[in-house]
């Protein structure tokens, strides 16, 4: 079996058997890493040395019987996630030199199962865009064409998966961050109820938005590496204590019964047309393999895009006033005789920030201001309830909402990189489910003609991540686009 | 023209908690700089707060005490600003919906009830040290152990009218906040702080004048001072034809002046927002009920009872909970070792708090000399006339020195008074003789000889002779 057919349970079940140790698994991942990854620039920081002492370790202290869900499997993880003594930076230069004292919740339940994480995934600074152009270490690259963006925010992550240079990643999406990525690379990529997963140890862009989740190849990747994440966690005040479910064994393949909502009135316009007929043949295989499919009403979907981009910078301009300089990350080099505080800041924050963060935290910053607060931030939360109220309604008829997960197909670096309204209103599909909280998935559905993948989405009720993935998992068995990898 | 001053306070108490309110690092004073801090309360990126549950039982017994309504609901948000102390660059407190809302204090003696608007929970920030180093010139330093430490946030209607009343407000509610042991009432450590609302007005209107915030009032001394030289100048400006401008005061205790800090124009703008990383606060009525049930009994509660139970005079009731910490529960349990309350207090007030003074002791050393029961058994020989008031204070002193009973010294210094007529008899007589001037003016009318007559009695028994039984043996002696 080459690396690139396998998948996150088959390299599992190769470790816990005993065809192949950790360090054989470690290594060979790593070695493709190495070969591949200058093309494709999905990884911030390879942690070489540490993956192959940990999987070392791993294979020493071995004992009969080790279930562990995730013994021996490489994983890569988004470079907003804290990791203790390795690095972590956001992509952005304001954390120059910032060496997490914790891990992330996500990384210690991680290592507790058995991975090995391997690197640290380049992203959109602060997770701020949606194509990974707005690294301050440059993008990464398509790995079905490397002339064009893989998306973003989690672009590093969905790369690596894509180019099988491992089984599986963390991310993080705010407002379609794995999502959208996950589509655009043609991997399975699920954003989990808000408050599924412990948000403690990622660097906060939108907390009120932000869930940790995995990209994966298959769905039942995703249902093992999301039943390791999930769960309450003392230090998170906002992860929910519902039990977590054994996801992966629920899924069964039937979707006979399954009734999908298709808002058809939201993909009226600017869905590009490649993708619009991958959907539509999506549609067809869902109703194929069992599922009924009607149409649903989100009637303020329409001002999803208003309303994130008020609350997430708002939100986004609170959370970042700590890269002071004060502390940690970059400092201006300012004279200390002469330099005022407010020019330290000033200097500090301007040299540590690109353009993107910059606007995001002055749109945030205005939007609280007095005498715009209630017309900007606190509005915003209103339609936000409306949003919510569309889907609980939609949802009351349906087990879940169907629809593309990008309007596009991955488009050219620097295409539109430079025009920043075209880029939010990429994210048209994916916000409502952050505003909403409700757990959203993109699972590959097929390629355009110019073989680009394109990943139809799925919308499902609060904490029932179960009956998504079940229905994620129907769809993929009777297609398996999965097994389609790019040639690099 | 006659002006007349508002002013109203917000205070700053920090919790008597273990832990800081969002994390579990100590909040132990004095420790080396830097010694208590962690991802959460350094504003380290992916950090997150998780509020401490005992931390907000403290804030609902300061605000229970305080007649306040507890909100069923409040929420925490964010005041967002930048400063080197404060490492999220926002502090986590409360805004539009407070843990508390209403409430009042009556201050002792005049009987104002001052209204409080709202008591809040926050945390605290670091602090700046800004001299003290070879390198102060340059630099300065921040310690963050103070970073996350739980306060309250107490603040009043504008109903104060005088420097006096505030002074007496803030040190009532200090009393209050010790004695629920929700603050250490240590000023000098900065563990309540102060801060008031000044203006003044021409005396009648009802308007409120342009008002300054005056801030470091960090003694009841300073807040008097601070508000008396503030009205002064406002006053001042006033009488002048000047206008007072609204903007931020410092108090500067070495000047003994306020100057400003920033104007209105300069005020932040905080931008207030929900604190998206904490839910809201839900309070059910059954966790209000199981902290009153806490709660210990209040100063204004505590005197209205020592003088409906007790019969004290009101200044009574003050002076026994004035006086030294356990006074007043010493005092309790003499009355309920059966003795008459009216003779406790005096004896409590009277030679108990003198000896006190004058060995400078505690009521610790009190109780273990003259436990509560001790005493009452010295009142009770005096109540059935075994001994006699002043043999009694001697009594008294003697059992506070020697651990002794009074019985015990009662009878090994034969002080039981005499009630006897016949042992009294012969003393009489020598008494009357050597003394016939008294003998004769008493006769003339001038009944107060007879009081002298009685003194040389009681001095000639060393005070042991039954008074009212001498008066009577004289007046017949003389009269037959």
């Amino acid at each position: 079996m080459t690396i690139s057919t396998r998948t996150l349970v088959e390299v599992r079940d190769a470790v816990a058997d005993g065809a192949a140790t950790a360090v054989d698994v470690c290594t060979d991942y790593l070695d493709r890493i190495a070969a591949t990854d200058p093309s494709l620039h999905a990884f911030n920081r390879v942690t070489r040395e540490r993956a192959l002492e940990r999987a070392a370790m791993l294979d020493r202290s071995r004992v009969a019987d080790d279930h562990r869900p995730l013994l021996g499997v490489p994983i890569a993880v988004k470079d907003n996630l804290c990791t203790r003594g390795v690095a972590t930076t956001a992509s952005s230069r304001a954390l120059d030199g910032f060496v997490p004292p914790y891990d992330a919740t996500v990384i210690a339940r991680l290592e507790d199962a058995g991975a090995v994480v391997v690197g640290k995934t380049n992203c959109d600074e602060f997770a701020m865009g949606s194509s990974t152009e707005n690294s301050a270490f440059g993008p990464t690259h398509n790995p079905w064409d490397l002339a064009r963006s893989p998306g973003g925010s989690s672009g590093g992550s969905a790369a690596a998966v894509s180019a099988r240079l491992v089984p599986g990643a963390l991310g993080s999406d705010t407002g379609g961050s794995i999502r959208q990525p996950a589509a655009l690379c043609g991997v399975v990529g699920l954003k989990p109820t808000y408050g599924r997963v412990s948000r403690y140890g990622l660097l906060a862009f939108a907390s009120s938005l932000d869930q940790i989740g995995p990209l994966t190849l298959t769905v039942r990747d995703a249902a093992l590496l999301l039943e390791v994440i999930a769960g309450a966690d003392p230090c998170d005040a906002t992860a929910a204590p519902n039990a977590v479910a054994t996801y992966a064994d629920g899924l069964d393949g039937d979707l006979r019964g399954i009734r999908l909502g298709v808002p058809s009135g939201l993909l009226e316009d600017g869905v590009d047309a490649d993708v619009g007929r991958v959907f539509d043949e999506a549609v067809a295989a869902f109703r194929a393999a069992g599922a009924t499919i009607a149409d649903v009403a989100l009637p303020h979907a329409s001002y999803a895009i208003p309303v994130y981009y008020l609350i997430a910078t708002a939100e986004a301009s609170s959370n970042l006033a700590r890269y002071d300089g004060v502390r940690y990350g970059h400092r201006a080099s300012l004279d200390p005789a002469t330099a005022t505080l407010t020019a330290m800041y000033d200097r500090t924050r301007s040299e540590g920030f690109g353009a993107e963060v910059k606007r995001r935290i002055m749109l945030g910053t205005y939007a609280l201001s007095a005498g715009y607060y209630d017309a900007h931030y606190l509005k915003a939360q209103q339609v936000r309830t409306l949003i919510r109220q569309d889907y609980e309604a939609a949802l009351e008829s349906v087990d879940a909402v169907l629809m593309p997960t990008s309007p596009v197909p991955a488009f050219a670096l620097g295409d539109k990189v430079d025009d920043p309204l075209q880029m939010y209103l990429l994210d048209v599909f994916t916000v409502s489910a952050n505003l909403a909280g409700l757990p959203a998935m993109s699972v590959p559905a097929g390629f355009t003609p110019g073989r680009l993948p394109v990943g139809a989405q799925l919308v499902g009720r609060a904490f029932d991540e179960a009956g998504l993935l079940r229905i994620a998992d129907g769809y993929e068995r009777a297609n398996g686009w999965w097994r389609e990898s790019p040639t690099l | 023209m006659e002006f007349e001053p508002v002013i109203g306070l917000e205070i700053h108490a920090q919790l008597l908690t273990r832990t800081k309110i969002f994390c579990g690092c100590s909040t132990r004073f004095g420790a080396p700089a830097n010694s208590h801090g962690c991802p959460v309360c350094l504003g380290l990126p992916g950090a997150l707060p998780v509020l401490n549950r005992a931390a907000v039982e403290l804030g609902m017994r300061a605000a229970l005490a305080l007649g306040c309504q507890i909100a069923a609901t409040s929420v925490f948000a964010r005041k967002n600003y930048f400063y080197p102390d404060l490492p999220k660059g926002y502090q986590i407190s409360q805004f539009e919906l407070p843990l508390a809302t209403g409430g009042h204090l009556a201050l002792p003696g005049s009987g104002v009830e001052v209204g409080l608007t709202r008591i809040h929970l926050e945390e605290d920030a670091g602090k700046s040290l800004h001299e003290g180093f070879a390198d102060s010139q340059r630099k300065s330093y921040v310690d963050f152990n103070r970073s996350g430490v739980p306060l309250i946030e107490i603040v009043t209607e504008p109903d104060l009218r005088s420097p006096s009343d505030a002074k007496s407000f803030f040190t009532t509610l200090r009393d209050i906040l010790v004695t629920l042991d929700v603050n250490d009432g240590n000023m000098e450590e900065g563990s309540l702080r102060c801060d008031a609302n000044v203006s003044v007005r021409p005396a009648g209107q009802s308007a409120l004048g342009v008002k300054a915030e005056v801030k470091n009032l960090n003694s009841f001394r300073f807040l008097e001072r601070a508000l008396e030289h503030e009205i002064g100048r406002q006053t001042d400006l006033l009488r002048a034809g000047d206008r007072v401008v609204q903007e931020t005061r410092l108090w500067d205790a070495a000047s003994g002046r306020t100057a400003a800090m920033r104007s209105k124009e300069e005020a932040h703008d905080y931008r207030y927002f929900p604190e998206p990383d904490l839910p809201p606060l839900q309070i059910a009525p059954p966790w209000i009920d199981e902290v009153r049930a806490t709660l210990p009994e209040l100063p204004a509660e505590r005197r209205a009872r020592l003088v409906r139970d007790h019969g004290l005079t009101r200044d009574q009731a003050e002076q026994v909970m004035r006086g030294r910490a356990g006074l007043t529960e010493y005092f309790e349990e003499v009355v309920a070792a059966s003795v008459p309350a009216r003779a406790a207090i005096n004896w409590t007030l009277g030679e108990v708090t003198r000896t006190l003074n004058e060995a400078d002791d505690q009521v610790d050393a009190l109780r273990q000399r003259v436990p509560p029961a001790a005493l009452a058994a010295l009142v009770a020989l005096v109540e059935q006339s075994t001994i006699s008031g002043t043999v009694a204070k001697d009594v008294f002193e003697q059992m506070y020195a020697s651990r002794e009973s009074a019985a015990t010294i009662v009878d090994r210094d034969g002080l039981a008074q005499i009630d006897d007529a016949d042992a009294l008899e012969v003393t009489v007589r020598e008494v009357l003789a050597s003394h016939d001037d008294a003998v004769s003016q008493y006769r003339a009318g001038k009944h107060g000889a007879l009081g002298f007559l009685v003194g040389q009695m009681m001095k000639a028994t060393r005070g042991k002779a039954n008074p009212k039984l001498v008066n009577e043996l004289l007046r017949k002696a003389i009269d037959d």
